[in-house]
């Protein structure tokens, strides 16, 4: 049931995506995060759209799974968009009883939907196409610097990656919970709200137990192997910047000038 | 010659956080593991097994008495590294030693705590894997993996970092028969090929039956040490150190009992299934 959930899972792969560094990859990624914020235009939005989607076909990872990860915020987006039409001013474009429907509105709750629908692509892009220790290994590295203000980004990282080594896991364990209280002839499908959230605690706090037991573990099993901190520590993947990650520099920075030449030339056609 | 591992007089006890009461879980050991031996520790439950498989590789220092690896004492914490990859330690539950999710960033983690050059690394991870039969599943995720694979990866982990003895608490205690079969079959291999130390933790009497020596554990002391022949036909002391017997000796304990002329004793299935043999043909053709 749980392991359906595609968020931050990996798909092993050797495309152009795959093979991206990592360090540019988090980067593009976060470039392209902004464009989506920037268009505001239904072309910049549809450049943006169809760039998204070649860079999709291009990482090789069946479309499916994006959609899978679509489902799970599939709510959020309706909600947010369905609020946005209310919450805007303009010309009416149509009304059904006291529930007026105005341009602005329309266009917002557009903008809103295509954003997040933009957001969750692109993220599951990076989640699909970089194995976690690849990413957390890049956001170490690019978070180096700030190790100036004291801060551990090596101690983060690390926690990044246990985190993320570590969710198919526990939603295994969720599952395997789930079967033994309803064995114990838990209640979990009826109800009131109240009721169902009441029935969670016997699964959440054998969860919380056994995660902490399996921290104590983990931290006996790192020590047996000589973890002591991020000093003096190497790697075995050493990374370097080919000329596919000076293409894809050139593809996403295309997008990004892209969108906001759309954006100057919705405004110049407004005036 | 220089001794392996080394264990003198010890002794580790811990104070009860309500009581105050001191309880002794290893109360005086001695014991000494020579160099490519194949150890097995068999011992009840609270027997103090695993409290002393901890003090091989420092995870836990002795409270009285002394631990030598290669001459260094496990107090020594100057030279923590240097024991840890000396001496590696692999868990029960694979999942729970597993740091990173992918197999091969994982067999990495030791080696790079260490400190190693990346191409170094890289051949050493390759090793361990092959060692272990895992080398076709280096790209693979840690959750596709089946519970055998798991542990296997785990030991990788340990191999990579190129220690001379692996300590094995219970690593096969939470893996059904298949998986229990794949790493007893890698533990013997790199016992026997790559002569590597092996202490083995178990409580399932079949995988001791293999080993060089067999020690017995009782309430914090070693009751016992021999080989499996010794111990396995001292059906009466087992049962008084709450052990069960391996199957093949118990079947031809209860046949003996019955009035059959077998002999009392035989190591594993197929010596059994020989033994057996032979004395049922002989029989026949006395008849």
């Amino acid at each position: 049931m749980l392991s359906n959930i595609a968020l931050g899972r990996f798909f092993p792969g050797n495309s152009l995506v795959h093979r991206l560094d990592p360090r540019v990859k988090i980067v593009l990624v976060v470039v392209l995060l902004v464009t989506v914020f920037l268009a505001n235009n239904y072309l910049a939005l549809l450049t943006n759209l169809a760039a998204i989607f070649v860079f999709m076909a291009f990482a090789k990872v069946s479309f499916k799974n994006y959609f899978k990860n679509m489902k799970v915020i599939l709510f959020i987006v309706v909600f947010t968009s369905v609020l946005n039409i209310f919450y805007a001013k303009g010309p009416l474009l149509f009304q059904i009883g006291p529930v007026a429907i105005t341009k602005g509105g329309f266009d917002n709750s557009v903008f809103v939907a295509c954003r997040l629908v933009m957001l969750i692509l692109i993220s599951s892009l990076l989640t699909f196409t970089t194995s976690p220790t690849d990413l957390t290994d890049a956001l170490e590295r690019i978070l180096k610097p700030l190790s100036v203000f004291k801060i551990k980004t090596h101690e983060l990282a690390m926690m990044m990656a246990i985190a993320l080594r570590f969710i198919p896991t526990l939603l295994e364990e969720t599952d395997k919970i789930i079967d033994a209280q309803k064995a114990r002839g838990a209640d979990m499908e009826s109800g009131n709200a109240l009721k169902r959230i009441k029935a969670l605690v016997p699964i959440l706090v054998p969860l919380l137990v056994a995660s902490f037991r399996r921290a104590f573990d983990l931290a006996l099993a790192m020590e047996c192997r000589c973890y002591n901190g991020g000093d003096g520590r190497t790697k075995m993947k050493v990374l370097h910047i080919c000329s596919n990650d000076v293409l894809a520099i050139f593809a996403v920075v295309a997008v990004f000038l892209l969108v906001l030449w759309s954006n100057f030339w919705a405004l110049a056609v407004h005036l | 010659m220089e001794k392996f591992i080394d264990i003198v007089d010890l002794e580790f006890s811990y104070e009860e956080t309500d009581g105050g009461r001191k309880i002794n879980i290893l109360d005086g050991v001695n014991l000494e593991i020579k160099q490519g031996e194949f150890l097995t520790i068999l011992g009840h439950n609270g027997s103090g097994k695993s409290t002393l498989a901890k003090h091989l590789n420092a995870m836990l220092t002795p409270t009285a008495g002394d631990v030598f690896v290669r001459g260094i004492n496990t107090k020594d914490s100057s030279r923590l590294y240097d024991i840890r990859s000396t001496v590696g330690l692999v868990f029960q539950n694979p999942d729970n030693q597993i740091v990173a999710s992918i197999v091969e960033d994982d067999v990495a983690f030791g080696p790079e705590n260490l400190g190693i050059a990346p191409e170094e690394i890289r051949a050493r991870v390759d090793d361990a894997l092959r060692a272990v039969d895992m080398y076709d599943c280096r790209k693979d995720a840690i959750y596709n993996l089946s519970g055998g694979q798991k542990q296997r990866v785990a030991i990788a982990g340990i191999i990579a970092m190129r220690p001379s003895c692996l300590v094995l608490d219970e690593p096969t205690a939470m893996l059904d028969p298949v998986g229990r079969e794949e790493v007893m079959r890698v533990i013997k291999k790199l016992n026997k090929e790559c002569g590597i130390t092996i202490v083995l933790i178990t409580h399932y009497m079949d995988e001791a039956t293999d080993s060089d020596r067999i020690v017995v554990m009782s309430k914090g002391k070693i009751a016992r040490i021999g080989a499996p022949l010794s111990i396995f036909s001292d059906v009466d002391f087992l049962k008084k150190c709450q052990l069960s017997i391996p199957q093949s000796v118990e079947l031809l304990q209860k046949l003996k009992a019955h009035g059959a002329n077998v002999p009392s004793f035989a190591l594993n299935e197929t010596e059994c299934v020989d033994v057996l043999a032979q004395c049922f043909s002989v029989n026949a053709i006395r008849r």
